[in-house]
C-alpha cells in the first residue's frame, strides 16, 4: 500500500513491553483464545470430513477426483476450446468455466457502461431523460432476475425460423437460432496478430504514463498517437502481412436445417447477457449517481467559473473524484453478475454450474461436483476483488 | 438467488449427507453397512417421500384441481398404501432429470418413480438400486410435421433439443456418433422450458423417452403438428430407484410392482377385489392375504394386497386409466404371456 494510504494513527504505536506468561496479560489471553477457537474450528472440519467420507462409503457413493478423466458423454452446444462427447469429464468443465467467463466479463464491462450512461442521465437536467431513467431503474430491480431471463430468452425465441431468417444486411441472419455473422477462418496468423495488438495496447498506456510524468515536468506537449498507431496498428497488421495475410472469408449459408458457417451468437447467450447487463445496469446507475451525487456542489461550480462546459466538469472534474465512492459498492455489482450467470442452467447456456450439475448427476460426486463449482467462483471472485482492491488503491485520495 | 435453484438443492443435499448423524449411518440394523431402515423412518415419519417428474401428462402431473395424476403417481399411491393402509399418506416431491438422484441420496425422497433409466453406472456409482422395471421404454425423436422429416437420419444439421442429467443426453452423443449425424444441442434443464424452446422453433428436434414424446404430444394444443419418428435409438428401462443397501424397503418396493401386475395375469381388479377373497386359486389366496402370510415378509399387514389393489388397481388398469389416453400402447409392457416383458415371479 502505498505511503499516503496509511493511516496515521498507525505512526505513533504504543510503547513495546515483554510479555508476561500470565493469565492476566491480555495479548497471553489472546493468544489461548485464539488457539482454542482454531482448534474447535479445526476439529469441527475434521468431523465434518470424516463423517462425510463415512456416509459416503456407507452410501456406496464413489469419492475422488478421479472421475475427472473418464469420457464425459455429453453434448456441449458452445465452446470457447475444441471439444468433443468423447473428451473427458475435464474437458468439459473446464468449457463450462470458460462460458462462464465469457458471459461474466462482457456482462461486467456492457453492465458498467449501460449502468454509468443510466445514472448520468438520471441526473440529466432533461426532465424526460431522467424520468426515463429512473423508471429503469425502479422497474429492473424491482422483477426478479430469473423471470427478466425467461423473458427475454422468450423474446428471442419468438424470432421467426431459420427459413424466414431477418436479413439486414449481407451475410448477417437474424433468427430464432440465433444472430449469424459473417467472419474469416481463423488461423495462426491472426492469433500472432492478436497477442501483438494486446501487448502493443499495454505499451501504448505506459508510454502515455511516462508522456504525462514527463510534461508535468517540462511542459511539452508529446502526443501518444503516433505511437499508439505504431504499437496498435502497424505492427500487428506488419505481423500478418509477414505471415502470409491469410485472409478466408466465411460468411453463414442456410444449409439444411440451420445455418453453417460464420460467426454465430446463440439466442441462450444473448438471452443471458442482455438479462444479466440490463438487470446491474439498473444497480450500477443508482451507484453511479451516487457517487456523482456525493462530489460537492463546490467542485461544480468552482469548475465553470474556471469557464468548463458542463460535459468537461463531469469528465474531468466530478467522475474521477466519484469514482472513489463508486468503485467498492461497483464490486460487488461485478461479483454478483458472476454469480447470477448460474442462473444460466434455466435457460439452457451451458456454464460451469450447468456442465458440473451433469457431471454430478452422472457420477453421484454431488461433493466433488459442488467443491467445483465452489473453487471456480471463488477463483473469479477472488480475481475480481484483488482487482478491484487494486485500482481502489491507485485512486484512492493521495494525501499531500 | 446467486446460485441456481437446483444448485442450491444440491449443495443443501451435499451437505446433507456431510453432517447425516452418524450414529444413523451406523445402526446395527443395516447389518450390510447399508443407511438408516427406510421403512421405519418412513413409518416414523407418517407419510412417503416419493419423487416424481415436473410435469409430464400421464405419469406425473397435477390436474384441474391441483392434485397429482399420473401412472408414477400410481406408483407413490400404492407404496404408501402398502406400507400405511393408505394411499393418501405420501407425499409428492418434483424433481427435475438433474436433480433427481441427489434428491435420493440426501433423503429428501425414500424413493424415485419418474421415468429413471436403470443403468450399470447408475445402479454402482450412485448409491442407488432398481428394484424394479415398471415401464420398458426407449429413445425416440419428435418434430414438427411441418419440418417434413420422416427418420432420424435425416435430422443431420439439425439442432436438437434435449434434458441434462439424462441417459438421453448421453444416448444422443452416441448416435450422433455412430450414425455420423452431427447436431446442435440445446440443453435446458426444466422440461417445461425445453418443450416451451421445442414448440417455439429454437430446436428442429426434440428427444426423450418415447413414452416422454408422446405424453408432450398429447398435451400440445394440436398433436397432429408434431410427429414422433419411428426411429427409437436405445433400451429404457424405467425403472422405481430406492436407495443402496436397504434390501427390506427395496423388497417392499419390488414386491408391490410384481404385485399390480400378478394381479392382472390373475384378473385380480380394483372391483372385484373383494370378491377374489373366496376365489378358490391358491395364488390368489396368498396374493389377498388369505394364506400364506405373505405380507408379513415383507414387514407390511396380511392384507397389504387387497389394501393396494383398492387404491389402484392391477397393473394393466393404471395403464389404462393413465397411458392408453395419451396414446402408449401394452407393447413390451404387456404380460409375458401376452408377447411382452412384464414378468412378475411367483407368489409363494
Ligand atoms: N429415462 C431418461 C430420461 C428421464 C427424464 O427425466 N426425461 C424427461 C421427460 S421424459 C424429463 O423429465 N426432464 C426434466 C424434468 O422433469 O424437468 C433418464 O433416466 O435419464
Amino acid at each position: 500500500m502505498p505511503e499516503s494510504v496509511t493511516d496515521p494513527r498507525q505512526l505513533r504505536l504504543p510503547p513495546k513491553r515483554p510479555i508476561r506468561l500470565s493469565w492476566s496479560d491480555e495479548r497471553v489471553r489472546g493468544i489461548v483464545w485464539q488457539v482454542f477457537v482454531v482448534g474447535i474450528v479445526g476439529s469441527l472440519f475434521w468431523w465434518l470430513w470424516s463423517n462425510t467420507a463415512h456416509n459416503l462409503a456407507v452410501r456406496r457413493i464413489a469419492t475422488g477426483f478421479e472421475f475427472l478423466r473418464r469420457e464425459a458423454g455429453l453434448p456441449i452446444a458452445e465452446h470457447l476450446v475444441d471439444y468433443n462427447p468423447t473428451d473427458t469429464y475435464f474437458r468439459a468443465l473446464l468449457v463450462g468455466f470458460l462460458n462462464t467467463l465469457k458471459v461474466a466479463v462482457v456482462g461486467i464491462v456492457l453492465a458498467t457502461i449501460l449502468g454509468t450512461l443510466i445514472g448520468i442521465a438520471r441526473l440529466s437536467r432533461n426532465w424526460l431523460l431522467a424520468k426515463l431513467a429512473a423508471v429503469y431503474v425502479e422497474v429492473i430491480r424491482d422483477l426478479p432476475l430469473l423471470l427478466q431471463l425467461l423473458f427475454w430468452y422468450a423474446l428471442l425465441q419468438g424470432l421467426p425460423g431459420p427459413r424466414q431468417a431477418m436479413n439486414p444486411a449481407e451475410g448477417v441472419f437474424l433468427s430464432n437460432r440465433g444472430l449469424k455473422l459473417p467472419w474469416f477462418e481463423w488461423t495462426d496468423a491472426h492469433s500472432f496478430a492478436l497477442l501483438a495488438f494486446v501487448l502493443g495496447a499495454i505499451a501504448t498506456w505506459l508510454y502515455a504514463r511516462q508522456a504525462t510524468a514527463k510534461r508535468l515536468l517540462d511542459g511539452r506537449n508529446r502526443p501518444a498517437w503516433p505511437f499508439a498507431l505504431l504499437a496498435m496498428l502497424a505492427v500487428p497488421i506488419g505481423i500478418w502481412a509477414a505471415m502470409g495475410a491469410p485472409f478466408t472469408p466465411d460468411i453463414p449459408k442456410l444449409r439444411g436445417f440451420n445455418f453453417q458457417g460464420g460467426l454465430n451468437i446463440s439466442p441462450e447467450y444473448f438471452a443471458l447477457l442482455i438479462g444479466l447487463v440490463t438487470y446491474t445496469a439498473g444497480f450500477v446507475a443508482e451507484i453511479v449517481r451516487a457517487g456523482i451525487q456525493a462530489v460537492p456542489h463546490g467542485q461544480w461550480e468552482a469548475a465553470q467559473a474556471l469557464g468548463l462546459h458542463r460535459g468537461q466538469v463531469l469528465r474531468q472534474i466530478v467522475l474521477p473524484q466519484a469514482l472513489r465512492v463508486i468503485i467498492p459498492p461497483m464490486t460487488s455489482q461485478y461479483l454478483n453478475i458472476t454469480k447470477n450467470s448460474s442462473l444460466a442452467v434455466a435457460i439452457g447456456y451451458q456454464d460451469i454450474v450447468s456442465i458440473a450439475n451433469t457431471t454430478l448427476n452422472q457420477t453421484g460426486q454431488a461433493i466433488e461436483g459442488i467443491a467445483i463449482i465452489m473453487l471456480v467462483y471463488l477463483t473469479i471472485s477472488l480475481s475480481i476483488s484483488l482487482f478491484m482492491n487494486w485500482y481502489n488503491g491507485r485512486i484512492a485520495l493521495v494525501e499531500r | 438467488m446467486a446460485f441456481g435453484l437446483s444448485a442450491m438443492r444440491t449443495l443443501a443435499a451435499a451437505f446433507a449427507i456431510g453432517t447425516a448423524a452418524p450414529a444413523l449411518a451406523q445402526a446395527p440394523a443395516a447389518p450390510s453397512g447399508g443407511p438408516a431402515n427406510t421403512l421405519d423412518a418412513v413409518k416414523a415419519r407418517g407419510t412417503l417421500a416419493c419423487g416424481v417428474n415436473t410435469g409430464l401428462a400421464g405419469f406425473a402431473q397435477p390436474d384441474s384441481q391441483g392434485v397429482w395424476r399420473g401412472f408414477d403417481v400410481e406408483y407413490c399411491r400404492a407404496l404408501a398404501a402398502a406400507i400405511f393402509g393408505d394411499a393418501n399418506k405420501v407425499k409428492l416431491v418434483s424433481t427435475t432429470a438433474q436433480v433427481r438422484f441427489t434428491a435420493l441420496q440426501s433423503g429428501e425422497v425414500d424413493v424415485l418413480s419418474r421415468n429413471t433409466t436403470w443403468t450399470l453406472s447408475r445402479d454402482t456409482s450412485l448409491g442407488l438400486d432398481f428394484p424394479a422395471i415398471n415401464f420398458f421404454d426407449g429413445q425416440g425423436f419428435m418434430v414438427k410435421t411441418s419440418l417434413g422429416v420422416k427418420a432420424a437420419k435425416e435430422l443431420d444439421g439439425a439442432t436438437i433439443c434435449v434434458a441434462p442429467g439424462t441417459t438421453t443426453e448421453q444416448n444422443l452423443a452416441d448416435w450422433s456418433r455412430s450414425a455420423a449425424v452431427k447436431f446442435t444441442p440445446v440443453v435446458i434443464e426444466r422440461l417445461e422450458e425445453i418443450v416451451a424452446a421445442f414448440v417455439a422453433g429454437r430446436c428442429d428436434a426434440y428427444t426423450t423417452d418415447v413414452s416422454g414424446l408422446a405424453a408432450t404430444r398429447a398435451a400440445q394444443t394440436k398433436p397432429a403438428d408434431y410427429l414422433i419418428l419411428p426411429d427409437v435409438i436405445s433400451k429404457e428401462p424405467l425403472a422405481l430407484g430406492v436407495r443402496q443397501g436397504d434390501a427390506r424397503f427395496a423388497d417392499i418396493v419390488r414386491w408391490t410392482h410384481y404385485l399390480l401386475l400378478a394381479a392382472e395375469e390373475f384378473g385380480i381388479t380394483q372391483a372385484n377385489v373383494d370378491s377374489m377373497m373366496t376365489d378358490p386359486r391358491p395364488e390368489v389366496q396368498r396374493i389377498v392375504g388369505k394364506t400364506g402370510g405373505l405380507g408379513p415378509m415383507l414387514g407390511l399387514a396380511d392384507n397389504w394386497g387387497v389394501t393396494v389393489l383398492k387404491a389402484v388397481g392391477n397393473y394393466g388398469e393404471v395403464f389404462k386409466r393413465h397411458l392408453e389416453p395419451i396414446g402408449i400402447q401394452r407393447g413390451p409392457n404387456a404380460q409375458w404371456n401376452k408377447g411382452g416383458l412384464q414378468y412378475a415371479p411367483p407368489f409363494r
